[in-house]
C-alpha cells in the first residue's frame, strides 16, 4: 500500500560527468547527516518520553494515583461541572424496562448484627449551631415520595435499569433546613443561598463505606434517599432501609443503608476516591 | 542519478509519532477499563468464535484489577491524543497536505487494485504517487475513526451532560460497543501498516523520520526515474511532467 513497492525497478542511472557526480555524492552526503540527525532526534524524544513517563508514576501518590494525573481527573471535573446544569436530567425510562440490578460490592453493610428497626438517620447541621437530628424511616417516607426510571451505571462498564422511589435530596432539606449556615431553607435548589455548604458527606451506620457529592449534585431533581426499589422495599443488600440515589453518577456514589449525612465546606471522603477513583465519578 | 526529494513534512512527522505511543496507551489503559466488564465476543447464540478476550490473554499481559489506574491514564492522555490529532487535522487542512491524503473518486477503484496487487493477483504496476487510492482511503478513515473514539468516548465518559450525543450514538450500551469496535479497528490498521511498511522498505520508512526520500533521476532531463513525483498526479497544473 506504500507507495515503494509501486515503483517499475528502473535501472540506476548512473551520474555520467564529474559534475553530477559531486551533485550526486553532496545529496547522498546531505541524506546520512539529515537521517543520523533525525534518528538521534527521535530517539532522543522517545528517551524523554518514556523519562517523562517513569516521572509521572514516581510523582507522590494523591489518593491511589500519581498526583497530576490526580490534577488532570480534577480539571476534567471541573470543566463538566462548568458545563453541568440541574436542568439536565439522566434520560428516564419506561417502568416496564426496569430489572433488577446486580449486587456489587457489601462493603458497610456486610455486619451480621444490623438492626433495621432501631436503625435512625441521623443529619448533622451545617454551621456553628451544629444542629443534630435523627430521623426515623417513617418520618422520611412521610416527605413527598417521587419515583423515576433510570440507567444505573456502575464504573465497572455494566449498566442496568431500575426504577427507584424515595425523597429528593432537595425535598428533604426544604423540609428540614439543615445544609445553611443560619437554618434558612433552600427555596431554590438551581441557586441555593450563599450561606450553603459546599459539599454533602453520607456515611453507612459502621462507617467503613463513605461517599462525598458536591451539593449541587445532592440537590439534582434525581437525587434521591431511596426506600423502594423496582416496586419493592429495598433488601439488605440493596441497602436497607435509605440508600442514595443519584443517577448523575456512577453506582460507586450511590451509597447503601446511609447512617449519617454531614455538611462540609471540603471534600468529604470517599471510599473509591481514596483507592485511586475519581472523586466526582459524575457523567 | 540519486538525488534528495521532500516527502513528509517535520510537523506530520511530530504528529505521526506522537500519535503512535499515545494511541498504544489509550488502547492499554482501555484494556484495563474494559477488563472490569468484559462481556463482548463473537459468535451467536451459544456459540463463541472469539472472547474478548481469553484469559490466557489477561494472564500473559497483567490486565487485570487496574480499573482505577486505567481510568485516571486514559482521561490524562485522552487530552494528548485530542490535541495531537486536531493539530493534525488542521495542519493538513491548512497547509495543502489533504490534497494528497483525501480520497477522490478515482480512489475506490485504485483500492481494490492496490489490493489485488499487493495479494499478488494483479500484475500491472500502479500509479506513482505520494499515496495511491488504498493509502488515501485508509489515513482518512483512520483519522475518522479517531473522531469516533472521541465522540463515543464522551459519550460513555459524561452520558449525562453529552445525553444528546449518547442518544445520538444508540445510548450508552451502543456507544460503549462502538467504542471498542472503533479500537479493534486500529489494532487491525496497525498490523497492516506494519506489514506495508515493512515491506515498502528503508527509503520509505525514513522518510517517516528525517522527511526525505532519494530518488533516481534521469541527469539529462531531471525526469523521476524511481521513487514517488513530490506533488499530486491529481494536481495536473503542478504535476512534474509540466516542469520538465
Amino acid at each position: 500500500m506504500t507507495p515503494d513497492e509501486t515503483q517499475p525497478q528502473s535501472p540506476a542511472t548512473p551520474a555520467s560527468t564529474p559534475t553530477e557526480a559531486a551533485t550526486e555524492a553532496a545529496a547522498l552526503h546531505e541524506a546520512r547527516v539529515r537521517s543520523r540527525r533525525a534518528f538521534i532526534g527521535l530517539g532522543l524524544a522517545g528517551l524523554a518520553g518514556i523519562g517523562g513517563w517513569r516521572w509521572l508514576l514516581g510523582r507522590p501518590a494523591v489518593e491511589g494515583i500519581p498526583g497530576p494525573l490526580r490534577k488532570v481527573l480534577d480539571f476534567n471535573a471541573g470543566l463538566t461541572n462548568d458545563y453541568y446544569k440541574t436542568t439536565r436530567l439522566a434520560p428516564e425510562f419506561s417502568k416496564s424496562l426496569a430489572r433488577p440490578p446486580r449486587s456489587n460490592g457489601d462493603v458497610g453493610i456486610d455486619d451480621e448484627d444490623f438492626d433495621p428497626a432501631a436503625w435512625r438517620l441521623t443529619v448533622q447541621g451545617y454551621g456553628p449551631a451544629a444542629r443534630k437530628q435523627e430521623f426515623t424511616l417513617a418520618q422520611i417516607k412521610a416527605l413527598p415520595r417521587t419515583e423515576i426510571t433510570t440507567e444505573l451505571k456502575c464504573i465497572e462498564g455494566w449498566s442496568v435499569v431500575v426504577n427507584w422511589a424515595g425523597v429528593r435530596f432537595a425535598d428533604f432539606l426544604k423540609q428540614y433546613p439543615l445544609a445553611t449556615r443560619s437554618g434558612q431553607p433552600i427555596a431554590n435548589p438551581d441557586q441555593p443561598p450563599a450561606d450553603a455548604a459546599r459539599y454533602v458527606g453520607m456515611m453507612t451506620p459502621d462507617e467503613k463505606y463513605y461517599v462525598g457529592l458536591e451539593l449541587e449534585s445532592a440537590l439534582h431533581p434525581q437525587t434521591l434517599l431511596c426506600y423502594e426499589m423496582n416496586g419493592q422495599p429495598l433488601t439488605q443488600e440493596h441497602g436497607a432501609p435509605l440508600r442514595l440515589v443519584t443517577p448523575l453518577k456512577y453506582g460507586i456514589k450511590h451509597i447503601k443503608r446511609i447512617g449519617t449525612i454531614a455538611f462540609a465546606d471540603v471534600r468529604p471522603k470517599d471510599y473509591w476516591a481514596e483507592l485511586g477513583y475519581d472523586w466526582h465519578a459524575g457523567h | 542519478m540519486k538525488v534528495v526529494v521532500e516527502k513528509h513534512p517535520l510537523a506530520i512527522r511530530w504528529f505521526h509519532w506522537i500519535n503512535f505511543p499515545v494511541l498504544s496507551l489509550m488502547i492499554w489503559s482501555g484494556l484495563w477499563i474494559y477488563w472490569a466488564n468484559d462481556v463482548y465476543r463473537l459468535g451467536w447464540g451459544q456459540t463463541t468464535l472469539l472472547k474478548f478476550f481469553p484469559d490466557s490473554f489477561y494472564k500473559a499481559f497483567h490486565v487485570d484489577h487496574k480499573l482505577a489506574q486505567g481510568m485516571s491514564w486514559h482521561f490524562v492522555l485522552m487530552w494528548v491524543f485530542f490535541l495531537n490529532g486536531l493539530a493534525y487535522v488542521l495542519y493538513t487542512a491548512f497547509s495543502g497536505e489533504w490534497r494528497y491524503l483525501l480520497p477522490t473518486r478515482h480512489s475506490f477503484r485504485e483500492a481494490i487494485e492496490v489490493t489485488l496487487h499487493d495479494l499478488g493477483l494483479r500484475k500491472k504496476p500502479l500509479p506513482v504517487r505520494k499515496f495511491n487510492g488504498a493509502q488515501q482511503i485508509a489515513y482518512t478513515s483512520v483519522v475518522l475513526m479517531g473522531l469516533g473514539s472521541l465522540l463515543t468516548g464522551l459519550a460513555i465518559y459524561k452520558p449525562v451532560q453529552f445525553g444528546w450525543l449518547t442518544q445520538l450514538l444508540g445510548g450508552y450500551e451502543t456507544a460503549r460497543v462502538l467504542h471498542f469496535a472503533l479500537t479493534i479497528g486500529y489494532v487491525l490498521f496497525f498490523i497492516v501498516h506494519i506489514a506495508q511498511v515493512v515491506r515498502a522498505g528503508w527509503n520509505n520508512f525514513r522518510a517517516m523520520v528525517a522527511g526525505f526520500e532519494i530518488q533516481e533521476v534521469s541527469p539529462a532531463t531531471g525526469q523521476v526515474l524511481a521513487g514517488p513525483p513530490t506533488l499530486p498526479a491529481a494536481d495536473a497544473s503542478l504535476s512534474p511532467a509540466k516542469l520538465t
